[in-house]
């Protein structure tokens, strides 16, 4: 779960890392206000998203008047899809310089890393890959944390001997919000070196594994849930991973390698897959419910059922299924592929309740329900 | 650490639904079954075996070497230690939507102990003809048929496809390693493969990986100096960038985990890979000549 930077904020005030003083508005008049109260300050769209500066939702304002020009112009703005409806004007601060600061869940290490780098700023990713030697990496224990001698150690030759004490303390301080958000990234990108030579952090991106949204629910309330189109949002009242896609061939399949092999063999063969849905796992009894998402896709031209049972089985995915399409009744064609557990019942169960006969194999399957989409025709199967 | 028929297994969460459904199907293909946990239900007997209050007594009072985890993920952080701090050599962890830095923790401890950790979010293991760990459709002889052939895997549903494909084909499998879908788990796909190569019953191996992660590119530095012929599959090619394929991590990002660069790999490194995996079977039947 993706947070706006005046939710994540907050985090790092509690543990001790200054950020600017700011307001949170959602009108014009408001942030003039706010600009009044603070002086020269900072309008922010917020957004969960990065390239807010880049798509003009970041603008510097010297008067209350020029504040709330600002504010008239970002709000209501469209940045990476999301209507700029809050803003955050913050005090303007005097910058020296601009480093960046991370920390993350790292798959190759299988435990959390903490990255820094001298050049922070907009083109953060740009600048590490000229010279990867700048970005600094240390993977750590998340049993022990952080120390401020693992850190100040990470960074001294980087930094001017007055800074290196409190860059590795913000750190240590960084990873203990890592800890206790269970992030999945936490990033202070600008991390800015103020005139008076204070540590201010400017940004703050904040990702909240969302295995661990159950035991965050304070913090959860405070984020951005993703956006779903209405098919998706029903999936997930349903407990169902459902991704809708632009395609026409409707693919059901169980397990999450599985379903995106089965989309990979229809692309292979020419068609579009409809969606991405995942029903392996504790969902795979749940099929009708899953089959009727499917079908409510507007586009959808046929179908492929692809399941091959290791933990689910395939009779009771099957069932659900049958159920499903005798109550529906619907008109779109359907192509099955059904290996592993509980695959001699399944069979059985098509050839009696639907008269069909699965394929041999799923690429028999998926090339029959892309020819069936193309000879279907209405929009274009692209 | 291929499992073998001789490995003593205990299960944490024998006594639930899937723990009891899954106990039975491994006793009954030949797994050693010594144990299960539940520290409600401890001086108990389920599926013939004793229930102990925890993966410690089972060490002190029988013993075991692999622990297999039936427990919902806000549970496995617990389990995990209680099982590497009694001793286990290995431990299948299938539950899925573990928070990660629950996982990161009990990676952390494993590597302490110098316990080998399968997952999470995976399957199991099975070694066909001896025995099996997980829930794996290990009896069903189309899809696990004794053979020569290594299989790992991130995905449990299609490892059995890429499995049955084999068998299909005429070959059979030595073993198979779920290794699991999240985006930490304890072995990698190059580990797996390096399992699989010192495996004496394993002439080729099966790399079924997905997008996300760089562990198949990893895993194509090691292949470039395997002498077993090596084949394998990537899902993921028709994904959407940025969006989350089910398994936490299957994941495109900033250009780093894609099908083409996994790809790439292990093509340069000599493997054979696939654009579908019907293939599957004739190619490898091809390659072991």
């Amino acid at each position: 779960m993706n947070f706006e930077e005046q939710a994540a904020k907050p985090l790092l005030s509690k543990a001790g890392i200054a950020v600017p003083e700011g307001r949170l508005v959602t009108t014009a008049e408001a942030a003039g206000q706010a600009a009044r109260e603070l002086g020269s300050v900072v309008v922010k769209a917020q957004a969960p998203t990065g390239k807010r500066g880049k798509a003009g939702g970041v603008r510097p304002a010297g008067s209350p008047a020029e504040a709330q020009a600002a504010a008239s112009d970002i709000l209501g703005m469209e940045i990476a899809g999301h209507r700029i409806e809050r803003l955050l004007v913050e005090r303007r601060a005097e910058i020296e310089k601009e480093y960046y600061a991370a920390i993350l869940n790292d798959p190759e290490s299988r435990s959390p890393l903490v990255l820094f780098s001298a050049m922070g700023g907009m083109d953060v990713e740009e600048a590490a890959s000229e010279a990867p030697e700048a970005m600094r990496r240390l993977a750590f224990d998340i049993r022990s944390g952080l120390t401020a001698a693992q850190t100040g150690a990470l960074v001294a030759d980087l930094l001017p001997e007055t800074q290196t004490q409190a860059v590795a303390e913000l750190l240590v301080k960084l990873a203990r919000v890592y800890r206790e958000s269970d992030a999945e990234l936490i990033e202070i990108n600008p991390l800015a070196v103020t005139r008076g030579g204070e540590l201010l952090a400017l940004d703050c991106k904040l990702v909240l594994d969302d295995s661990a949204v159950k035991r965050r629910e304070e913090l959860a309330a405070t984020g951005s849930p993703e956006r779903l189109s209405g098919l998706e949002a029903r999936g997930q009242d349903l407990g169902i991973k459902y991704i809708e896609l632009d395609g026409n061939v409707g693919v059901m399949a169980n397990g999450a390698g599985l379903t995106m092999t089965t989309m990979d063999v229809v692309s292979h063969y020419g068609g579009r897959p409809a969606n991405f849905m995942e029903i392996g796992g504790e969902a795979y009894t749940k099929a009708t419910e899953a089959l009727e998402l499917v079908l409510a896709h507007p586009r959808v031209k046929s179908l492929v059922v692809n399941f091959c049972g290791a933990f689910a089985r395939t009779d009771v995915m099957t069932e659900g299924v049958i159920r499903a399409w005798e109550a529906l009744q619907p008109k779109v064609p359907v192509f099955f592929s059904v290996h592993g557990t509980g695959d001699q019942e399944a069979r059985a169960l098509l050839g009696e309740r639907l008269g069909i006969e699965p394929f041999a194999t799923m690429d028999e399957a998926c090339r029959a329900a892309v020819e069936a989409a193309r000879d279907a025709g209405g929009e274009a199967a692209g | 650490m291929i499992l073998r028929k001789h490995d003593r297994v205990l299960v944490q969460g024998i006594t639930g639904k899937q723990g009891t459904f899954w106990t039975e199907k491994m006793q009954g293909y030949g797994t050693t079954i010594v144990g299960g946990v539940n520290p409600k239900k401890a001086g108990t007997v389920h599926c013939g075996v004793p229930v102990y209050g925890s993966a410690r007594e089972a060490m002190t009072q029988g013993g075991f070497d692999h622990s297999v985890l039936f427990i919902p993920p806000l549970g496995v952080k617990a389990a995990a230690l209680d099982a590497i701090e009694a001793g286990a050599k290995g431990l299948s962890i299938l539950t899925e939507h573990i928070p990660v830095q629950d996982v990161m923790y009990v990676m952390a401890a494993a590597r302490d102990s110098g316990a080998r950790i399968l997952g999470p979010n995976t399957a199991g293991q099975v070694t066909p003809g001896e025995c099996f760990v997980g829930f794996m459709p290990a009896f069903n002889q189309a899809v696990f048929k004794t053979g020569r052939v290594g299989v790992v895997s991130r995905s449990g549903s299609l490892g059995v496809l890429v499995c049955l494909g084999l068998v299909q084909a005429g070959l059979g499998i030595s073993a198979f390693i779920g290794i699991g879908g999240d985006p930490v788990i304890g072995t990698h796909t190059r580990e797996a493969v390096e399992m699989l190569d010192r495996f004496e019953a394993t002439d080729a191996v099966v790399i079924v990986g997905e997008i996300g992660g760089a562990m198949e590119e990893a895993a194509a530095d090691y292949v470039a100096d395997m002498e077993k012929p090596v084949a394998a599959f990537i899902a993921g090619a028709a994904a959407p960038a940025g969006k989350k394929m089910g398994h936490a991590g299957a994941i495109v990002s900033g250009g780093k985990g894609t099908y083409e660069a996994k790809r790439r790999a292990l093509e340069e490194a000599g493997a054979v890979v696939l654009d579908t995996p019907a293939e599957i079977g004739a190619v490898v039947r091809s390659r072991l000549g």
